[in-house]
């Protein structure tokens, strides 16, 4: 049955090439020997259809009607013939297959067989192998039996040889030891004597040993007084002082005492460099030579220091003692104290510093003092030496700053200085070379003090160059900048320049006018123009180039232009007062020294106010140099060919009308004061604005103020009070162009003769066709 | 503040130093027409009333005028005498006329009234023609008025007054000597020492005389830096002078130290004529000056009360004591405490009252006497 279904499968397929049919040809021949375990499940999914050829229902008869009722002959032949050629196919399949195993089958019964042979001779082989191994452990027994003392005696041996070895080392030791220190090898020794020492202490109870140690004892110590000696000779290289102080150690001897011999030792070596320092003039050298000499022999003996003391590695019982602890005491403490001298004399020659010429090179000694210092800092992380160092260059600069201000100042008053000669030159030489004018003097003056403040600033800006180590300390980032160069230079010298343009006035004010009016006009332009543009200008420069950060509070440029505004309007008023003075004393000794009741007809206008005019005039050409004209009042017209005359003012009239008309004094009197009631108060020392016109105004004001208080103080006669309308209508021709106010003129004038007039024992006064006469023809 | 014009033009002002009851001051007029005249110039403080009563001093115009401390009817003048061109100004003692208080009194209010005002009475003429022109005559302070000194350009004449003050003597005579026209300006006598010293100035100096010996006993330089105008001691500090002038300064001075002045004051515009201390209390210093003002200063600092009025413990109970005490601790400042701005024109002199420490008299040169009080609220912070 099996073939039929075989059969009928394949359909197309080569029936060996595909591996399916190769796994259901297995699984046929799995299910014809029972072995499948899956047989069940393949069982139940098989069909229940009889007609099944290939199922387990198959029935030949219900297969054989089936087929019979549906197929026709031909369709029956063909299926038989297909039966049939199945069924031959499926038996030949099986006869290869039985033959093939049954070969197999042969050949494993043969390969058993033999087998089974071999197995039985092995065995026999294996007995005798025992039996040989039992022999050969009983031999091997017995000989390790019969060597067993002869070992133990060899060991023995051998240890004695050692023991021997051992004390031929320590008996040979002094001697070894002598050689070796004959021949200085100090370190050969050391190591030696370490090796034999514990021994020659345990075993020291028995004398030989304690000979033996005691010998050692002695050399050694000699050896230890060598090496201390060669340690405090000093000569001798870094590298032996090492190797001396390592052995030193080894030798137990005390840490401390090294430490101190070594740094006394490397003091006075350093102390020789300071005083060679003392010797020195120049301050670059100076420092050069501090850096070089002492700042790196003081970086050598730190090196070497740490080298010894502190940064070997520890062992044995030394490590015990804590020694780098104390050796970096001690060296702080050296390092502090040498320190502490060299900045005392670094410092004493900074302050012997004291051209202000070029700072660049204190500058540059400061920076390789400083630069030096921060290998210090590196060696001795803890040390405080850079900060003091760092505070030395701080006061450095302070002390800079204060020179330089210093120098400005000295500098400000030798140019004021030049600026005096030069006003008094033209006087002394006139025409010989052109005097300088005053503005070309205001510049002057005022370029050169700019220059020389720029050139400071140049100077002192040296300490904030990138390159200079020190220049990024916070001092010199904020404070130096803000509070030292800023406040303590700049500010203070402009407020510096303020005062003592004000000293001016006030000593020359009391003792005589010493100061040149020019001078005062000068300083009085010098001032405003500070307050208008050079202060900002400057602060703004100085802010610029050392990028001020304010963080304390500074002065405002607000309050400097105030400042100097202040100064310039006093020296400008002083000003005034001392040219008003000067016409003021003029005219009072022209009233004072006359005699007015007896003097003759007036001619001509007295030449004291020809004089005034004059020098008016000139005071008007100088401060028309330095300032601007300023405003005036409109004139009128014909202003100079006012008819001035005590009679046409009415005030006038009735001022000293009490000569003519006795019997109502009272009534004039109070017309006088009511007219006065609405003249303005004239302010005689006011202070005056900064323009020409003012000043002039201010000058005239206290020349007339001072003539009509002198003519009060006098008593006339009738061709004194001529002479004084004369003089009045001269000054008035002249003086009105001059003022803001012509009005103002016009009305001391009128007070002057007024007052004449009125201490005239006689008053006839004069035609006022022939002042103007004589006026003009003066 | 009280006003009072006269009909001429004035300089000359005191106060009557005699007299403690009554508020007087005597003006001296100056004219070159008229007769001049002597205006007593009486306030009555109560009812606020002005009054005026005028002697004529027919001797000519009166630049300065100066009471005795003794005799309440005895003064002294310097007037100019003009005769023949020539003016020459003399010193001649005075005395009005007993009945002067009855007979010609008269309202400010109604001036036509002194027609006929009486005359003075010439005690002596302090006849001084060989040493020149006078410039001022000075009582001897709290003196018995029997000493005046004259200045009369460059000497000082200590005058014996005797006779009831009908002769007058030179007892003995100081000269400046020196370069130039020197002549002395202002001077006053100091009312310390006995009234032994006097102080002078003449041009920029100032100058110390020791009236024994009539000898220098010191010099301040160029006190001031023009013309010094006027003097005046402090009553209460012996060694303290005040000194003014055309350098538009008041100058306060320790004799004992003369090369700084102690204080300064710099507040006039113009040319200082007139210092006085308050006779009580010297803190209170007047000035007059031409630029029309007169400022009344409290110079606290240099005061002989620098810590205000000393009270007496007694006087007070412990409550007011400790009130007292909170106000002496108050910062003390020399300050302006007014500037009178009523005169018109130059204030030549000032003067406080003898009588009432607290009213001053300032004189302008329109011949305006301005009569004022110290500030209620500045009396009684010095009193209390």
């Amino acid at each position: 049955m099996d073939g039929d279904i075989n059969a009928t499968a394949p359909g197309t397929t080569p029936p060996d090439s595909d591996p399916a049919r190769k796994r259901r040809v297995h699984g046929m021949l799995k299910l014809y020997y029972g072995l499948n375990e899956e047989g069940k499940t393949v069982d139940q999914a098989e069909s229940m259809d009889p007609c099944d050829i290939n199922g387990p229902h198959f029935d030949p008869e219900v297969y054989l009607n089936k087929l019979r009722r549906e197929c026709s002959l031909g369709e029956l032949m063909d299926q038989e013939t297909c039966m049939v050629k199945q069924i031959r196919s499926l038996d030949s399949d099986m006869q290869t297959l039985v033959y093939e195993n049954y070969n197999k089958f042969i050949s494993a019964t043969d390969t058993i067989r033999k087998m089974k042979n071999d197995f039985k001779k092995m065995e026999d082989e294996m007995d005798c192998l025992s039996t040989n191994m039992a022999s050969i452990t009983d031999f091997s027994a017995r000989i390790s039996g019969t060597l067993q003392d002869q070992h133990a005696q060899i060991t023995k041996l051998s240890g004695v040889h050692t023991l021997l070895r051992k004390l031929q080392f320590l008996f040979e030791l002094p001697a070894r030891l002598n050689k070796c220190l004959e021949l200085q090898a100090y370190a050969q020794a050391v190591s030696s004597h370490r090796r034999a020492r514990c021994v020659l202490q345990q075993y020291s109870h028995m004398p030989s040993f304690r000979g033996i140690q005691d010998d050692c004892h002695a050399i050694m110590d000699k050896l230890a007084q060598e090496l201390r000696q060669k340690f405090r000779d000093g000569g001798s290289s870094a590298k032996d002082l090492s190797e001396c102080v390592e052995l030193l150690l080894q030798l137990d001897e005390p840490a401390e005492e090294l430490c101190d011999k070594f740094l006394s030792h490397a003091q006075s070596r350093l102390e020789a460099d300071l005083l060679g320092l003392e010797a020195e003039t120049d301050i670059l050298e100076f420092i050069d030579r501090g850096c070089n000499e002492f700042v790196s022999s003081l970086c050598l003996v730190i090196a070497s220091y740490q080298e010894l003391f502190v940064n070997r590695p520890q062992e044995g019982e030394l490590a015990s003692k804590n020694i780098p602890q104390m050796a970096i005491g001690k060296l702080h403490a050296f390092v502090d104290a040498l320190a502490t001298r060299y900045f005392s004399l670094v410092e004493r020659r900074i302050q012997e510093e004291k051209s202000v010429g070029d700072n660049s090179l204190l500058v540059r000694a400061l920076d390789r003092f400083h630069r030096r210092l921060q290998a210090v800092a590196k060696l001795l992380p803890g040390s405080a030496v850079p900060s003091q160092g760092t505070e030395i260059v701080v006061r450095a600069a302070r002390e800079r700053i204060k020179q330089y201000l210093a120098a400005l100042q000295s500098f400000y008053l030798n140019s004021l200085t030049d600026v005096r000669q030069a006003l008094a030159a033209p006087r002394l030489a006139t025409g010989k070379d052109a005097p300088a004018s005053l503005p070309e003097l205001l510049s002057t003056l005022s370029a050169s003090i700019l220059n020389q403040i720029k050139s400071v600033l140049a100077s002192v800006h040296l300490f904030t160059a990138k390159d200079i180590t020190f220049s990024n300390k916070p001092y010199f980032k904020g404070e130096f900048c803000s509070h030292g160069v800023r406040e303590s230079l700049v500010v203070n010298f402009i407020m510096f320049v303020c005062q003592s343009s004000r000293q001016f006035c006030e000593s020359a004010g009391d003792r005589g006018g010493s100061t040149p009016p020019a001078l005062l006009l000068l300083l009085s332009r010098l001032c405003l123009d500070y307050e208008t543009s050079t202060i900002t200008y400057i602060l703004t420069l100085t802010d610029e180039q050392f990028l001020v950060q304010h963080h304390s509070p500074v002065t405002a440029v607000t309050a400097l232009c105030g400042e100097a505004r202040e100064a310039a309007q006093k020296l400008l008023n002083h000003y005034v007062k001392v040219q008003g003075l000067i016409i003021s004393q003029m005219l009072r000794k022209s009233v004072e020294t006359r005699d007015w009741v007896n003097t003759i007809e007036p001619r001509n206008v007295r030449a004291v106010m020809k004089r005034v005019v004059e020098d008016t005039t000139s005071i008007d050409v100088q401060v028309g140099l330095l300032y601007e004209e300023g405003v005036r009042k409109a004139h009128s017209s014909d202003s100079s060919k006012r008819t001035f005359s005590v009679y046409s003012s009415s005030r006038q009239q009735t001022r000293y009308a009490p000569s003519y008309t006795p019997s109502a004094p009272m009534d004039t009197n109070l017309l006088s004061n009511i007219h006065k009631l609405f003249s303005e108060r004239v302010e005689i020392f006011s202070p005056v604005e900064f323009n020409k016109v003012s000043v002039l105004t201010g000058i005239i004001k206290i020349s007339l103020k001072t003539f009509l208080e002198c003519v009060r103080l006098r008593t006339f006669g009738r061709y004194g009070l001529q002479q004084i309308q004369v003089d009045c209508h001269y000054l008035q021709m002249y003086l009105w162009r001059f003022v803001s106010d012509e009005n103002l003129v016009h009305f001391l004038l009128d007070e002057i003769v007024g007052s004449t007039a009125h201490r005239c024992l006689d008053p006839a006064p004069m035609e006022q066709s022939v002042i103007e006469v004589i006026c003009e023809r003066g | 503040m009280y006003q009072l014009y006269f009909v001429l033009q004035a300089r000359a002002l005191t106060s009557q130093t005699a007299e403690s009851d009554a508020i007087r001051f005597l003006v001296g007029t100056q004219s070159l027409k008229f007769d001049n005249q002597i205006h007593i110039i009486d306030f009555d403080d109560e009812n606020n009333i002005i009054s005026k009563s005028v002697l004529q001093h027919q001797a000519g115009e009166i630049w300065h005028i100066s009471a005795s401390p003794a005799d309440k009817a005895v003064l002294t003048t310097c007037y100019n005498k003009t005769s023949e061109s020539r003016v020459v100004t003399c010193g001649a003692v005075w005395r009005m006329p007993p009945e002067w208080e009855s007979g010609s009194h008269e309202s400010p209010d109604d001036p036509h009234n002194s027609h006929n005002p009486q005359n003075l009475e010439l005690l002596c003429h302090l006849d001084n023609s060989s040493h020149g022109n006078a410039s001022c005559v000075l009582w001897e302070p709290m003196g018995d008025g029997k000493h005046v000194i004259s200045l009369a350009d460059n000497h000082a004449l200590l005058w014996d007054l005797t006779e009831s003050s009908t002769q007058a003597t030179i007892s003995s005579s100081a000269t400046l000597e020196g370069k130039g026209q020197l002549k002395f300006t202002a001077g006053k006598w100091s009312p310390h020492h006995n009234c032994t010293q006097l102080a002078t100035a003449n041009d920029t100096a100032i100058r110390g005389w020791d009236l024994r010996t009539m000898s220098q006993i010191y010099c301040i330089e160029n006190a001031h830096g023009q013309l010094v105008r006027d003097l005046d001691f402090n009553p209460n500090k012996q060694y303290y002078l005040a000194s003014c002038g055309d350098d538009c300064k008041v100058k306060f001075w320790d004799v004992r130290n003369i090369n700084e002045p102690v204080k300064t004051l710099e507040e006039h515009s113009h040319w200082v004529w007139s210092v006085r201390f308050n006779h009580s209390h010297d803190q209170l210093v007047l000035t007059g000056s031409s630029d029309s003002r007169v400022i009344l200063s409290n110079m606290v600092s240099i005061s002989s009360e620098p810590f205000g009025h000393l009270v007496d413990d007694d006087d007070l109970s412990d409550g007011e004591d400790n009130h007292q005490d909170e106000k002496t601790k108050e910062p003390l400042q020399d300050s302006i405490i007014s500037t009178y701005e009523e005169h018109e024109d130059s204030v030549y002199a000032v003067e406080w009252s003898s009588a009432d420490p607290w009213l001053f008299a300032s004189l302008s040169y329109d011949g305006r006497l301005v009569i004022n009080r110290v500030p209620r609220a500045l009396k009684y912070h010095i009193l209390l």
